[in-house]
């Protein structure tokens, strides 16, 4: 791990100033994936502002008959929160699909949205990387790339968006809060806040330096069956392959988001629109234009059959 | 801090003069390209912490893991270091009563803190329940997961008794119970390569049903 400094930041505005004021610093709040990238040197930050006691750490109900859910929230308290589980189903499946039990106890809420990619050659630091090192180049390009996206992907890059808890919240249309250093907050759309690659895949999300999370808004309940359905190598503690957040009501028709497949959670509200005349329609929809390779072409078919699993299970 | 033992000295000797061999002979094939800056020294941070029920006051370089200043400072060798990268569970420990992999968080970060390690539970003499079952069922063969084998398997068993959701549930509005397909998934972050799962979950059971 490189060398760094660090404090413990008292106010928010605060925070966003330090985190502003050098480039080199990061915010650190569970520290679950900074830490694990600080050590093989793909992060290095040369200064941390340690976020915990800035009291982002409830859920409340909001005007509007949602939640305001802090940036500070474990995954853990998210999932089993009372009415998340309630009337948010398909947030609290997605959560506990993700990681381990001692993971989601220190990861919040903002840090999984923020999590990096888990492609192979992000984490290789002898590999050519755009993301890791602008301009070095595409390892997984031609490699190994059976984990890897197949649509929103570009020449520069081909790596994924790893998390659960963002597709689910893709599916609620989540809405993510900040503050930056001159106190001016904004509210991003979560189907804004992850960033396609381009050519820019350095970049995973549309914040800028020192602009600091502080919670993740959902409107009022849709009603309806949730479902996040997780195709994986392993039945528990692996990343998905393909998965499936869905809100499906009576009549058929609903909100469905991909996982594991793009640069961010992949929803495509025209294929919403298709969920009545079954999953092939749907995926067609939302897949049309996808780039996978020999590797993970596999995705789409699949993608396909979560989804079939999923509505065969809305009708029973 | 207590004094480092002669034998962890010497070994330390010995590993030190390895790894410098071992430079000076690749040298001329990783020479320039890969050379690094080494980084500018940080200053020591305090940090104050209770680790089983005792004060602790430590100083630390603020990249010490809590997991190495648990082993390394204050010599509490029980919670072990597997993957470093919070993959294996090797190195959990309870913080203000919930799980956590000590490898993926910083000890400074730790102020105020109630640290619980594996050997805070229980002692040779009085053993924690959990600790009693692992062995009645043999709920291992190396036993180098073992400590955070048994420091998860006593807060899955708290988190189920809290309700804590799980991908196994089928009704997320209901209670959780210490079935062995629950109590499988709960422990999915705690990896045991000699495979003593079945064991482990019998132990966990025994433990789960003397508490029902």
């Amino acid at each position: 791990m490189r060398a760094f400094t660090y404090e413990r930041a008292k106010d928010a505005s605060a925070a966003a100033r330090a985190v502003t004021a050098n480039p080199a610093a990061k915010f650190i709040a569970g520290g679950t994936n900074l830490l694990d990238l600080m050590k093989i040197e793909v992060e290095t930050p040369t200064h941390l502002v340690d976020v915990q006691d800035l009291g982002f750490d409830k859920i409340e109900a909001t005007r509007e008959g949602g939640l305001r859910i802090g940036a500070l929230v474990t995954n853990t308290n998210l999932a089993a929160e009372e009415r998340v589980r309630r009337d948010y189903g398909v947030l609290t499946r997605a959560i506990v699909a993700g990681a381990s039990g001692q993971l989601r106890n220190k990861a919040s809420t903002a840090g999984n949205l923020l999590q990096r990619t888990r492609c192979p050659y992000f984490y290789d630091t002898n590999m050519a990387c755009n993301k890791r090192k602008p301009g070095s180049g595409c390892a997984a390009i031609g490699g190994y790339s059976r984990q890897l996206g197949v649509i929103g992907v570009s020449d520069s890059c081909i790596a994924t968006f790893p998390g659960d808890m963002a597709v689910a919240m893709r599916v609620l249309d989540a809405v993510v809060e900040t503050v930056d250093a001159t106190g001016q907050r904004r509210s991003i759309p979560i189907a804004d806040f992850h960033r396609l690659w381009g050519d820019k895949p350095e970049q995973d999300t549309v914040l800028k330096q020192g602009e600091l999370i502080t919670a993740v808004t959902l409107p009022k309940p849709l009603g309806g069956k949730h479902f996040y359905e997780k195709v994986r190598d392993r039945a528990s503690y692996a990343y998905a392959l393909v998965s499936v957040a869905a809100v499906i009501q009576p009549d058929g028709t609903g909100r469905v988001a991909f996982g594991g497949v793009a640069p961010r959670p992949w929803r495509v509200e025209a294929a919403d629109a298709l969920l009545p005349r079954g999953a092939a329609a749907v995926t067609a929809r939302a897949f049309q234009g996808a780039t996978p390779t020999k590797d993970n072409a596999f995705k789409l078919p699949l993608a396909t059959r979560a989804l079939a699993s999923v509505l065969a299970e809305a009708k029973a | 801090m207590p004094e480092t033992s002669e034998l962890e000295l010497s070994r330390r000797g010995v590993l030190t003069a390895g790894a410098a061999t071992a430079a000076l002979v690749a040298a001329p094939v990783s020479a320039a390209p890969m050379a690094i800056a080494p980084s500018p020294p940080t200053p020591a941070m305090q940090v104050r912490f209770k680790v089983n029920g005792e004060r602790r006051e430590l100083s630390l370089d603020p990249r010490t893991t809590l997991l190495d200043a648990l082993r390394e400072h204050l010599h509490l060798t029980g919670t072990k270091k597997g993957c470093d990268h919070g993959q294996c569970g090797a190195c959990t420990v309870m913080v203000d009563g919930v799980r956590i992999n000590s490898c993926l968080s910083l000890a400074v970060m730790h102020e105020g803190d109630e640290i619980t390690t594996i050997e805070g539970l229980g002692t040779p003499d009085k053993l924690h329940p959990m600790q009693a079952a692992f062995v009645k069922h043999d709920g291992y063969q190396c036993g180098y997961c073992t400590p955070g084998q048994i420091c998860s398997a006593v807060a899955v068993l708290d988190e189920i008794k809290r309700g804590v959701p799980s991908h196994v549930q089928g009704d997320l509005t209901a209670k959780p119970t210490a079935t062995n397909v629950e109590m499988r998934e709960r422990m999915s972050g705690n990896i045991c390569r000699c495979g003593a799962y079945s064991n482990i979950a019998e132990a966990m059971a025994e433990v789960a049903g003397a508490k029902a």
